[in-house]
């Protein structure tokens, strides 16, 4: 009877493992320095720091000739053979970590990067638990023999019943 | 309307409300939930006094800071205990700051030969050839450095360039100035009452 | 006069919002009914106070009274009719009264519908309200007046309400104008589309409380709110896309979701919103998870207001913030008091929601299992949103270094699981409510999924490798063929039982079940929006460059061609510089572009509009570079290539059309007498 399931369960099995192994060996390539060095090359790298000046703006759509004068100095950075890391370390060092698109993995930033990953782990136990608890019907209170008029507190129709004769008063 | 598959009471009819003893929430669990939230309020308060705080405000101690010179040296403000410090924060790129950079170095002349007080560039969030020309251009001789990571201009809380904070010879701020200077006698009367 | 005429109703609308508090919790301790009427009296009188209030503000906005300090702010006499209309809500303290009149309309729509059958929650819907529009209009009132003039004092100029002695009124000749960031139709609608939606969670939110103070947890309070969460829901979600457009159509920026930390808090209350809205339908039909849907509609209004604090006190920086202000001190206190009041009452109730025992989740492949599987991702989302935008204080506050949290951080962490959601998307309308096995399930998938894989094959053919893209194209095909299944299946069943022609049927059928089958269409909609997230987020490509008049950029198979330019002053006050460029795309002329940077005077702004083809295949967008110089002799050009972005626009289109479907109001099912033997009524309805 699982017949249905196996072929799209392998399939899905087989994606996953794809995604992994295409996340995992994929590298975005890195420009090789040339002269003269493009505004895409600059862009590129622009495109992940933040303006120091202005509250998060991308450094690569920033107006302001402070910015302007940021890309050029990424222009030359890059004519002088630095690679992006390095660029954006210097920027780092120079103006904070505010102008990183991420905060650096170390210290206090740790926390950004485990908590929310904690609570949806904390959040998919719950949920286990949930539903784990419904598969064993004995833990409910053993039925009794006789037909018994149910009490009114947790019966759905009997409260909508009563709400009806409250409401002829 | 939908249908709605209500629970219809099977003939055996769930037990009595008395016969299962709701568990009772423990006190642990309340306090708990009550203490992940007032520390969250306060988290919030705290940063909002801070952002409400506006710039360092007159009287305040100035913490020892560090800058780094264009000329690669290291200078401690500790070093200059006792001495009336002008820091001056511009930008190559602040159009304004343009405006006081003759000014200042006019100013800084006629205390030079005094020696009790210093000037401070502190070069916001720029870049070294451009910060460089702009010093050559108005020929400025006093310490300039660039504020690295940003870290003095977070002391002072600054809300951009050009902004000008006096120290006193106790090492406590004793006048501000936001905006650029209109003049050198405007500089003087802000430094002069702190040489005494 | 005027203004102080409007200051005198808005001070009589916080006075008449105080009683409403006051005598609606009196009524309702006290189960006095004559004080919770008068209560309900004075909500509804609140609303036509606050828009005489919003029509006083719009006539000095019109008739351009700059002494106005919120009129000269963003208004200008150069600006045509319909800007300052909508410049009310252009700045704070005229968004405020504005948001102040929107919540005031539902407060009123809810006061007039039938209350016979909820008299006891009425007292507390009322008090609910009426706090959180005293505040917002004691927010206008004491923190950020719109009413505010500009006077002459000796030397200075101060802002007051009132003339201070010795002062004489100053008069500006013009305004500064609206920034020009939000003169755009797109800037015109989003905001009080959001703000609707904002507020209009307030009333599923009174009535949550209502029901936590009366003891009444059944699923009433949710019957009650179901239409109105649809509703907050749907604007909320029309708000985001529309911001989503004004981003993509006015920044410049290639892009339409920039993970801003003000972006991020309007899609919060959205993620809990949305779960909110599925979870419901659990405790509808099977009785279960009471606890859970109140801790999540009261997290959602939490959120709103958290969110709107975030904006508008000054803690965050963005893009979007206003300016800061005493807002923020007084919404900390409002929000406090939210949240406290909020835990307490849950926590008071507790034990009371215990769902009853013989409900219990009974398969793993049960829509209820499903629904739970669809919260806990979408509060998983919720878990990083949330650190992302509050990290940054944290950091500030503990280590004193600022940070910045981007997009790296947020799609990397999101993406997973709004695959996930996808997925879920697709199968759990195939699953039963209580009982689902592999078998059923097995038996309702494997059409689909055969046309899924179809999908697959074709989007591999047309030259997709990456394998993350082949699996969302995947997963969109899964979703879409399902629901086209799941409908087909059901509109041809009917069709054979009832012989209506086809369109007929499935107009029928919709009919019968609006929300099973509006839930559909939503989910189709969703789906062709993912299909547009997929293609610009994965697929887009990107060049610079300068070019003069009649040289060409190539970008991909698209080619443009610098070939006019021409620059002018508009009688509104601001210089256009606009190039005409060409279009082709794989050496076929297929139209022209035009970007242009507008300059405005009165603020000395610039803005750069982008030049755009669109294609249900693909986007051509065009930007012209305005911090380089700008003529015929050069102009530098960023060309960005958006596959299927327009399916974003469209899937939204679709969205609110299954919206439509979803909540149309049925008839209310007349009474239906029935004659039945006495002996049956006993055993059956007992």
């Amino acid at each position: 009877m699982k017949r249905y399931l196996i072929i799209p369960a392998l399939f899905l099995v087989a994606l996953a493992a794809l995604v992994w192994f295409g996340s995992v060996s994929a590298q975005t390539p890195q420009p090789q320095p040339q002269v003269p060095v493009t505004d895409n090359q600059v862009n590129a790298v622009a495109h992940e720091l933040y303006c120091p000046v202005c509250e998060n703006i991308p450094l690569d759509v920033c107006p302001t000739q402070a910015c302007a004068q940021w890309r050029e100095l990424i222009r030359q950075q890059l004519g002088q053979g630095m690679t992006k890391e390095q660029i954006k370390d210097y920027f780092a060092k120079q103006y904070g970590d505010r102008v990183l698109d991420q905060p650096p993995l170390q210290g206090l930033n740790l926390l950004v990067y485990i908590l929310p990953f904690t609570m949806l782990l904390g959040g998919a136990v719950l949920v286990w638990r949930v539903l784990r608890s419904g598969r064993n019907p004995s833990a409910a209170v053993p039925n009794q023999p006789a037909p018994i008029p149910p009490t009114p507190a947790d019966d759905a129709y009997t409260r909508r019943l009563e709400d009806e004769l409250k409401k002829m008063k | 309307m939908e249908n709605k598959q209500t629970a219809i009471p099977s003939v055996h009819a769930p037990p009595a409300e008395a016969a299962a003893r709701p568990r009772q929430l423990p006190a642990w669990v309340i306090v708990l939930a009550f203490l992940v939230l007032v520390g969250f309020l306060g988290l919030i308060a705290w940063g909002l006094n801070r952002a409400q705080q506006g710039s360092i405000q007159i009287h305040d101690a100035v913490p020892s800071f560090t800058l780094t010179g264009f000329d690669g040296n290291d200078y401690k403000t500790a070093d200059m205990a006792g001495k009336v410090i002008v820091v001056n924060f511009w930008a190559s790129w602040c159009k304004p700051c343009e405006q006081e950079a003759a000014d200042m170095e006019a100013a800084w002349k006629t205390y030079q030969p005094n020696g009790n007080v210093i000037f401070l560039g502190v070069d916001w969030v720029d870049t070294a050839p451009e910060a460089k020309s702009y010093l050559n251009q108005f020929g400025i001789t006093y310490l300039n450095g660039p504020d690295l990571r940003t870290a003095i201009s977070q002391i002072f809380r600054i809300k951009g360039v050009p902004e000008t904070y006096i120290l006193g010879k106790d090492g406590h701020l004793a006048n501000v100035k936001i905006g650029p200077f209109s003049s050198v006698a405007e500089i003087q009367t802000m430094v002069d009452p702190l040489l005494k | 006069m005027i203004p102080i005429f409007g200051v005198g109703v808005l001070f009589l609308t916080f006075i008449v919002a105080l009683y409403g508090v006051g005598a609606a919790i009196y009524g309702g301790y006290k189960h006095q009914d004559a004080w919770v009427e008068s209560a309900r009296k004075a909500q509804l009188l609140t609303f036509p106070l606050i828009l005489l209030v919003a029509a006083t503000l719009e006539y000095l906005l019109l008739t351009g009274d700059y002494q106005v300090q919120f009129v000269f702010n963003v208004t200008s006499s150069s600006m045509p009719f319909y800007l300052r209309l909508t410049a009310l809500w252009g700045g704070q303290s005229g968004s405020l009264v504005f948001w102040s009149l929107l919540m005031s309309t539902f407060t009123f729509a809810v006061t007039l519908r039938k209350w016979e059958r909820d008299r006891e929650f009425l007292p507390w819907v009322i008090a609910v309200c009426m706090i959180t529009l005293a505040f917002f209009v004691g927010l206008a009132l004491f923190a950020e007046n719109p009413f505010d003039r500009v006077w002459q004092v000796g030397g200075a100029q101060v802002v007051a309400l009132f003339a201070p002695a010795g002062s004489v009124p100053v008069f500006p000749a013009d305004g500064n104008g609206l920034n020009p960031l939000l003169r755009h139709p797109g800037m015109i609608i989003h905001p009080p589309m959001l703000y609707t939606g904002f507020v209009a969670f307030v009333i599923p939110f009174a009535f949550a409380i209502a029901a936590l103070i009366t003891g009444r947890t059944d699923d009433r309070w949710i019957r009650i709110t179901r239409r109105w969460t649809l509703v907050a829901w749907l604007f909320l979600s029309m708000g985001l896309v529309l911001g989503m457009r004004w981003a993509y159509d006015v920044l410049g920026w290639g892009g339409y979701w920039g993970w801003d930390p003000v972006e991020i808090a309007a899609l919060m209350p959205w993620l809990s919103g949305t779960a909110f809205l599925h979870s419901v339908m659990i405790q509808e039909k099977r009785g279960l998870f009471k606890r859970w849907n109140l801790i999540l509609i009261l997290l959602t209004y939490s959120l709103v207001i958290y969110g709107t604090f975030l904006t508008r006190s000054g803690v965050l920086s963005s893009v979007h913030a206003f300016a800061q202000s005493s807002v923020g001190p007084l919404f900390f206190g409002f929000i406090g008091f939210t949240f406290v009041v909020s835990l307490a009452l849950l926590l008071y109730r507790w034990n009371a929601l215990r769902s009853s025992d013989e409900n219990k989740m009974t398969s793993v492949l049960s829509r209820e299992s499903f629904f739970l599987l669809n919260n806990l991702l979408f509060m998983g989302i919720l878990a990083v949103c949330f650190w992302g935008v509050n990290y940054p204080l944290i950091s500030e506050l503990i280590t004193g270094q600022k940070v910045t949290v981007g997009p790296p951080f947020y799609e990397g962490a999101t993406g997973p699981l709004f695959g996930g959601l996808l997925l879920l998307m697709g199968i759990a309308p195939l699953s039963a409510w209580g009982h689902s096995t592999f078998k059923t399930l097995g038996k309702a998938v494997w059409k689909p999924f055969i046309v899924s894989v179809g999908v697959l094959v074709l989007a591999f053919a047309l030259g997709v490798t990456a394998p993350i893209a082949l699996l969302a194209f995947w997963l969109c095909g899964f979703v879409a063929s399902i629901t086209l299944y799941e409908y087909g299946r059901a509109v041809w069943a009917r069709h054979r039982a009832t012989r209506e022609i086809l369109p007929v049927a499935l107009w029928r059928l919709a009919g019968k079940n609006r929300r099973r089958y509006g839930g559909y269409i939503i989910h189709l909609g969703v789906v062709l929006m993912a299909l547009g997230v997929i293609g610009i987020n994965m697929f887009q490509t990107t060049t610079q460059g300068t070019i003069a008049q009649g040289q060409s950029l190539t970008l991909g198979s698209y080619t443009i061609t610098y070939k006019d330019f021409a620059q002018w002053d508009t009688n509104d006050n601001r210089n256009v510089a606009r190039a005409v460029l060409a279009v082709s795309k794989n050496g076929q002329p297929v139209g022209e572009v035009y970007p242009r940077r507008d300059f405005f005077y009165e603020s000395q702004q610039p803005m750069t509009i982008p030049g755009m083809r669109s294609t249900f295949e693909d986007d051509l967008y065009v930007v012209l570079v305005d911090w380089q110089s700008i003529s015929s002799d050069g102009a530098t050009f960023k060309i960005f290539h958006n596959p299927l972005v327009s399916w974003l626009w469209t899937g939204a289109f679709v969205f609110i059309l299954g919206m439509l479907v979803a909540a149309w109001p049925d008839r209310e099912p007349e009474p239906v007498r029935v004659t039945v033997k006495s002996t049956v009524v006993v055993n059956q309805a007992l």
